[in-house]
C-alpha cells in the first residue's frame, strides 16, 4: 500500500467526530457476540412465549380428557404432540400451562427477593457500623437453617396458594443478593473515581446516580440470573414434593412428580416437562453467564 | 481466636432460638386445632386431650412448656401417628439420612477432592472437561430429575439395582440414592478445589519449591494441598445443609424411610407436631454443623485470627 492512499484515510478517520459507547451499548455489544448466551436467550423467550399464548392456540385444554387417547404416545392426532397422561389429559398444553406457572412464580419470587436483597444490602453498606453489623448477622443466620425444611412447614402451614408460595421462596432467597450488594456498596463507596467525582465538585445524587448505582447494577443483573434458576428450581422441588399449586393447576414440578409415577410404562410424560424445566434453567444459567461476562469491564 | 469462638457460639443460641420461635408461632397462627378431625370428639375426651398436651394453657404458657420438653429431648408425640412419640419415629428414621448423607459426604469430598485436583494440574484435560460437564449437568438437571432417570437407566431397564426401598440396610437398596446424592454434591468439591489448587499453585512459595529442585509430585502433595483444602472445607458447611434438602427430595424419589421422607409424610397429613420437631432437629444439627465447620475454618487458616 502506498503511503499517499493510507495518509487520507487516516485524517478521514480522525476528521470523523468521537463518539463515546456508554457501559451499557458496550456490554450490550459484547453479550451480542457471545453466541451460546444469544441463543439461550431467544430459546428462553420462545419458551416463555409458547407457555404464554401457546394453550390458547392449542385445541385442547389442560384439564379436559380425552377419553379415546389416554396415556398415549406423542401423535399428530388430536394435536397431542408430546402424547397425553394417564387421564388422557395432553400433555403438550399441560406442560405450557405448567410453564406458566412455574415461570410466574419463578419471576414473581425473583422480582421480591432481588428488591428485598438490594434494599438490605444496601442499607447495611451505606449505613455500615453496627446496623450493618446486625443485618449481616441476621443473613449469617438465615444462610445456617436448612430452607427446605422451614418452606414445607411454611407451605403445611400457611396453604400453596400462589402468592404464599412466592411468598415462602422468597423468605429464603434474598441473602445472596443482600450480601453482594453490601459487599458492592461497600467496595464502591472508598474507590477514588468517586473521591475524584467528590473533588471536581460532583453532588452527592449525582454521585450515587452516576457512580454507584451503574456499578451496582451489573453485579444486581448477573445475581438476578443466578437467583432465577434457584428459584424456580425451589418452586419445582417444593411441588415435586406435593407441597407446590394443587390440582388440576399444574407446574412442571408437578408435571415432573406425575411423570415418576408412571415412568415404567409412559417415560413420555416424565420426559418432557423435566426437558422443559432443564432446557429453561440451562439457558438461564447461559445468560447469567453472558451478562457477567458482558457487565465486568475488566474482562475484555 | 478463643473471642471469635466465644461470639460464634453465642451466635448459634439466638439463630436457634429465632427458628423454633418462628416455627412454633407459625403452627399455632393456622386456623384449626389438631383435633378438629372428620370424626366429632366428645367434649370429654377433647377435655382430656387438651389436658395431655396443654392446650388449655395460654401460648406462652405452652411455648415454655415446649422449650422445656426440647431442652430434656423430648419432641413430643405425633398428632397422626398414634402411640408413636416423635423421638421414636426420628430414631427410626435417623439411621437412614445419616447413612445415606455420611456415605455420599465422604464419597463427594474424596472424589471432588480428586477430580478438582487433577483437572486443576492438566487443564483442559479429558478430567477437567469431566469436571465441567458434572457442574454444568448439576445446574441444569435438578436432583428429582436425575433422581427417575437413574431408576429408569439402572432399576428398570438394565434391572441391576432396585427401584427403590430400604429392605434394612442392603448395599443393593443403597447404591443408588447414594449415588444421586454423590453427583449432586461432587461438583461443588471438586470446582472449589480445582479453582483454589489453581490460585495456589501461582503462589511465590510453590515457585520456591520448584526452584529448589522438587518434583511435580512432591511440590503437589508436600507444599500445595494442605493450603488448597482451606477453601474446600469452608464450602462442607452449606454443602451438608444442601445435602439435607436434597435428601428430601432423594428419600422421596427412592421411597427411604429417612428424616426427608417423614418431614415430607407429616406436611402431607399435617401431623403439625412432627413437622415442627424435625424441622426443630435437623435445624439444631445444621447450625451446630455449620459452626463446628467455621470454626475448624478459622483454626486451619493461619491468615484469619480473629
Amino acid at each position: 500500500m502506498k503511503q499517499g492512499t493510507l495518509v487520507p484515510a487516516l485524517e478521514s478517520v480522525l476528521a470523523m467526530p468521537v463518539e463515546g459507547r456508554s457501559p451499557w451499548q458496550d456490554a450490550r455489544m459484547r453479550f451480542a457476540r457471545n453466541k451460546a448466551a444469544v441463543a439461550s436467550l431467544v430459546i428462553l423467550l420462545l419458551i416463555t412465549l409458547a407457555c404464554a399464548i401457546g394453550p390458547m392456540l392449542l385445541p385442547n385444554a389442560f384439564d379436559s380428557t380425552d377419553w379415546n387417547m389416554m396415556s398415549s404416545t406423542p401423535t399428530f392426532a388430536n394435536w397431542h404432540l408430546f402424547g397425553t397422561d394417564d387421564t388422557g389429559r395432553d400433555l403438550l398444553v399441560r406442560c405450557l400451562v405448567g410453564g406458566r406457572v412455574s415461570l410466574m412464580i419463578g419471576g414473581l419470587a425473583t422480582l421480591t427477593s432481588v428488591t428485598l436483597g438490594i434494599v438490605w444490602g444496601a442499607i447495611a453498606g451505606f449505613v455500615g457500623g453496627r446496623v450493618d453489623n446486625a443485618m449481616m448477622r441476621i443473613v449469617d443466620m438465615m444462610y445456617a437453617i436448612p430452607y427446605l425444611l422451614i418452606a414445607i412447614l411454611m407451605v403445611t402451614l400457611l396453604g400453596r396458594e400462589f402468592y404464599l408460595v412466592v411468598l415462602t421462596i422468597t423468605v429464603f432467597s434474598w441473602m445472596d443478593m443482600a450480601r453482594v450488594v453490601r459487599g458492592q456498596t461497600l467496595a464502591i463507596r472508598s474507590k477514588e473515581y468517586i473521591e475524584a467525582a467528590r473533588a471536581i465538585g460532583v453532588s452527592t445524587s449525582g454521585i450515587i446516580l452516576r457512580h454507584i448505582v451503574p456499578n451496582l447494577l451489573g453485579i444486581v443483573a448477573i445475581y438476578t440470573t443466578v437467583t432465577v434458576p434457584g428459584v424456580i428450581l425451589t418452586e419445582s422441588v417444593l411441588s415435586f414434593l406435593g407441597l407446590g399449586v394443587q390440582e388440576p393447576m399444574t407446574s412442571w414440578g408437578v408435571l415432573i412428580q406425575d411423570g415418576v409415577g408412571v415412568m415404567e410404562t409412559a417415560p413420555w410424560i416424565l420426559l418432557f416437562p423435566a426437558a422443559l424445566l432443564s432446557v429453561t434453567l440451562y439457558c438461564i444459567n447461559f445468560v447469567g453467564d453472558g451478562l457477567r461476562d458482558a457487565l465486568d469491564p475488566k474482562d475484555r | 481466636m478463643w473471642s471469635y469462638t466465644l461470639r460464634r457460639v453465642l451466635l448459634t443460641v439466638p439463630t436457634l432460638l429465632i427458628v423454633i420461635t418462628v416455627c412454633y408461632l407459625l403452627l399455632h397462627a393456622t386456623p384449626g386445632g389438631p383435633f378438629d378431625g372428620e370424626r366429632k370428639v366428645s367434649a370429654e375426651v377433647l377435655a382430656n386431650l387438651q389436658a395431655k398436651y396443654h392446650l388449655g394453657e395460654p401460648l406462652w404458657k405452652q411455648y415454655l412448656l415446649y422449650l422445656n420438653s426440647l431442652l430434656h429431648g423430648d419432641l413430643g408425640a405425633s398428632f397422626r401417628y398414634a402411640d408413636w412419640s416423635v423421638n421414636d419415629l426420628v430414631l427410626r428414621a435417623l439411621p437412614v439420612s445419616l447413612t445415606i448423607g455420611g456415605v455420599s459426604m465422604v464419597l463427594a469430598i474424596v472424589l471432588g477432592v480428586a477430580l478438582g485436583i487433577v483437572a486443576a494440574l492438566y487443564r483442559n484435560s479429558p478430567a477437567d472437561y469431566l469436571l465441567m460437564i458434572i457442574s454444568n449437568a448439576g445446574s441444569a438437571f435438578p436432583s428429582f430429575v436425575i433422581g427417575p432417570v437413574l431408576i429408569l437407566v439402572f432399576a428398570i431397564l438394565l434391572k441391576w439395582l432396585p427401584a427403590g426401598g430400604w429392605n434394612g440396610f442392603h448395599v443393593r437398596y443403597m447404591v443408588l440414592p447414594v449415588a444421586l446424592l454423590t453427583i449432586i454434591n461432587v461438583s461443588t468439591v471438586g470446582r472449589v478445589t480445582r479453582g483454589s489448587l489453581i490460585e495456589v499453585m501461582n503462589t511465590n512459595y510453590i515457585r520456591t519449591a520448584y526452584a529448589k529442585g522438587l518434583s511435580r509430585w512432591t511440590v503437589v502433595m508436600r507444599h500445595a494441598l494442605r493450603p488448597t483444602m482451606i477453601p474446600v472445607v469452608s464450602v462442607i458447611g452449606p454443602l451438608a445443609i444442601g445435602s439435607i434438602t436434597a435428601a428430601v427430595v432423594t428419600e422421596s424419589v427412592f421411597s427411604l424411610p429417612g428424616i426427608g421422607k417423614l418431614i415430607v409424610n407429616g406436611a402431607a397429613n399435617r401431623d403439625y407436631t412432627l413437622v415442627l420437631g424435625l424441622v426443630v432437629l435437623v435445624t439444631v444439627v445444621a447450625v451446630l454443623l455449620n459452626l463446628l465447620v467455621d470454626l475448624a475454618y478459622a483454626w486451619l487458616d493461619p491468615k484469619i485470627r480473629y
